[in-house]
């Protein structure tokens, strides 16, 4: 059993978001961690065709645009984490059949991309008002060759790393809501980095909060 | 997704006040909307504002064999995305016609003017050539997506800097923007596209409509032109007749535009260079507003490791082994298998179709023990008369 030291210079690379910049989705973010920037659009409750209906669910889809070419597998993967987070932390049963559309579209890839699409999905559904039963961050841990765990890695780190994992965290009791890692890891590294992780939440929870009562500050 | 229909009384009030000269946000006949252009992290990726209409604009670079009928000529690809983002009505996947026509007539303004030297981008003649993609994909639509799309692409091609390229004899080497600096385009020229909205029947003219105009618009005439006042090309769509005076009066409006709108990129571009060159960071990160109430920007945090360690070793210990399992398959005899007899039926099917099945199992699996016990024999499984249900062993033919 490996174990791999936490060292104590682990920290998350500088964030920024802004709600509703675009005019046209109900809802709208953009997210940056350090470089990789990310846009999410979002529009819903709205009309859902009939061959995609649900009779007491709201039908969630999530379309992501790659920055060249076309969406390809890979991308397909991404939809579908995405997806499982959303759909566990919405309450699409107050929207029957209707149909809510996540759109995210990569601005600029510099690593944690899946945790990016996810925060900035988050700050997407939260812009468009739509009730969630708990807020969901991303966090991505790789860990390098030397057992050391970094947060947060840029797209140089994560291309030597041993392992990559990125967990879906909730607000209300820090557990994980979806799990995807790449590279071989121990038991005990991993729940390490689930460990990691939840501590990295709580900061990103404080921003989301940080982000909403600065919106609302003018208005409360 | 369905975008909301055009109500009556709005297209009653906006051809009114059009026939009254005045427009919804209080432009004038002939004025641009606002244009920002910001450039992203990596060269060749640029974002462009139309007042309210976004697009991002990105050029890639790719070594391939140059066609046929031009061994010594690099391709251009243009590829415009309408994102299910920029509107409720654009769907992922079909080519509508909006796409078509947009992809179209960036292709003349681009391509068929010839501002980019495609013999440049040729590295081995008839073998390997640069092929130039432009992807643009629209943000949001708030009207005239040709025009934002046609300065983001134009801004992105003179932005973009496409790797160096060493030849010695028959190796081509492709250096690293780390190893030597990559190259610009080499670009002629800068065709830029402006377009004008006609109302009741050709009388009434605008330029740069917005999205409630376009939607009540009898045609377009879209101009493309460089600063050197040349045209590169025009399209009138919608139907509408236009007079000679008439379009030669949009051609000198739109090389008015025209001119303004290449010193802005010009402008924007210098600014991006100068802010590259003294080692300043630059991209979309960069770029967001930071006074604004609906942004927030938090600092490098770091994060507590203080108990990761003991928490880990916690739960690893704490965890119970997984409950043991029956393996499967289970051989009670040579030459014969079961699986999964003996675990709880899992389909959740109700009780008196679970006997019938457990009964039916029952009796087909000693059938087959049966037979495997047997010597190839022809073995009846059902008691129906009207089936013959005939048993083929690996081992014998059955004539």
């Amino acid at each position: 059993m490996e174990v791999c030291s936490a060292s104590s210079n682990v920290t998350l690379r500088e964030f920024g978001c802004e709600q509703s910049l675009l005019s046209r989705p109900d809802g709208s973010s953009s997210f940056m961690q350090g470089d990789t920037s990310v846009l999410a659009g979002v529009y819903g409750p709205a009309e859902v065709k009939v061959s995609k209906e649900i009779y007491d669910r709201a039908t969630l889809e999530v379309v992501i645009q790659p920055k060249v070419g076309l969406p390809s597998v890979k991308e397909r993967a991404l939809e579908q984490c995405i997806r499982e987070t959303c759909e566990a932390s919405l309450l699409s049963s107050l929207h029957p059949r209707s149909s809510l559309t996540l759109i995210l579209q990569v601005l600029h890839d510099d690593g944690s991309l899946l945790s990016c699409f996810l925060n900035a999905a988050c700050m997407a559904l939260m812009d468009a008002g739509l009730p969630m039963s708990c807020l969901f961050c991303g966090v991505t841990c790789a860990i390098d060759t030397e057992g050391q765990i970094i947060t947060d890695p840029t797209a140089a780190q994560e291309k030597e790393s041993r392992a990559l994992m990125t967990f879906a965290i909730d607000s209300t009791e820090h557990r994980v809501m979806m799990s995807s890692t790449k590279g071989s890891v121990s038991v005990h590294e991993l729940q390490e980095c689930i460990a990691v992780s939840q501590k990295a939440s709580e900061k990103i929870f404080q921003f989301y909060r940080d982000s909403v009562r600065r919106r609302y500050s003018k208005t409360l | 997704m369905r975008d909301t229909p055009l109500s009556n009384c709005e297209r009653d009030f906006l051809l009114k006040a059009i026939g009254e000269k005045k427009r919804l946000d209080g432009r004038q006949t002939y004025d641009y909307r606002n244009i920002k252009i910001k450039f992203g992290t990596d060269y060749g990726c640029c974002f462009v504002d139309l007042g309210k209409t976004r697009v991002m604009a990105q050029v890639s670079c790719e070594l391939v064999a140059p066609k046929d009928n031009r061994p010594n000529e690099g391709i251009m690809f243009f590829n415009i995305e309408l994102s299910p983002m920029a509107s409720p009505a654009f769907e992922l996947g079909r080519q509508s016609e909006l796409t078509v026509k947009l992809n179209r007539q960036l292709e003349r303004c681009l391509r068929n003017s010839k501002c980019i030297d495609t013999e440049s981008l040729c590295v081995v003649s008839g073998e390997k050539v640069w092929q130039i993609r432009v992807d643009v994909h629209m943000l949001n639509h708030d009207g005239n997506l040709m025009d934002a799309a046609s300065i983001a692409a134009i801004t992105a091609l003179c932005h973009f800097r496409r790797p160096d390229i060493g030849i010695q004899g028959d190796e081509v080497t492709v250096y690293s923007p780390e190893e030597r600096d990559p190259i610009p385009l080499s670009i002629y020229h800068m065709p830029i596209c402006v377009s004008f909205s006609f109302f009741q029947e050709g009388t009434y003219l605008l330029v740069d409509p917005c999205e409630r105009e376009e939607r009540v618009m009898d045609g377009l005439l879209m101009i493309a032109m460089n600063k050197h006042r040349e045209i590169c090309s025009i399209q009138s769509s919608g139907g509408i007749m236009l007079l000679r005076e008439q379009v030669l009066r949009c051609s000198k409006i739109a090389s008015v535009k025209v001119s303004e709108i290449t010193e802005l990129i010009t402008k924007a571009l210098e600014n991006d260079k100068k802010v590259r060159k003294e080692g300043g960071r630059c991209g979309f990160a960069e770029s967001m507003p930071r006074e604004r109430i609906t942004a927030l920007k938090m600092d490098e945090t770091p994060v507590e490791m203080t108990d990761v360690t003991e928490r880990a070793s916690d739960i690893v210990q704490k965890v119970k082994a997984p409950p043991a399992t029956v393996p499967s398959p289970v051989l009670p005899a040579p030459g014969m298998g079961q699986v999964g007899e003996g675990l709880q039926n899992a389909w959740g099917l109700e009780d008196e179709e679970d006997e019938e099945e457990e009964q039916e199992d029952v009796a087909t699996m000693e059938e087959k023990r049966y037979k495997k016990g047997g010597t190839g024999d022809v073995v009846v499984i059902s008691d129906s008369e009207e089936e013959e249900v005939v048993i083929l062993n690996p081992e014998t033919k059955d004539s």
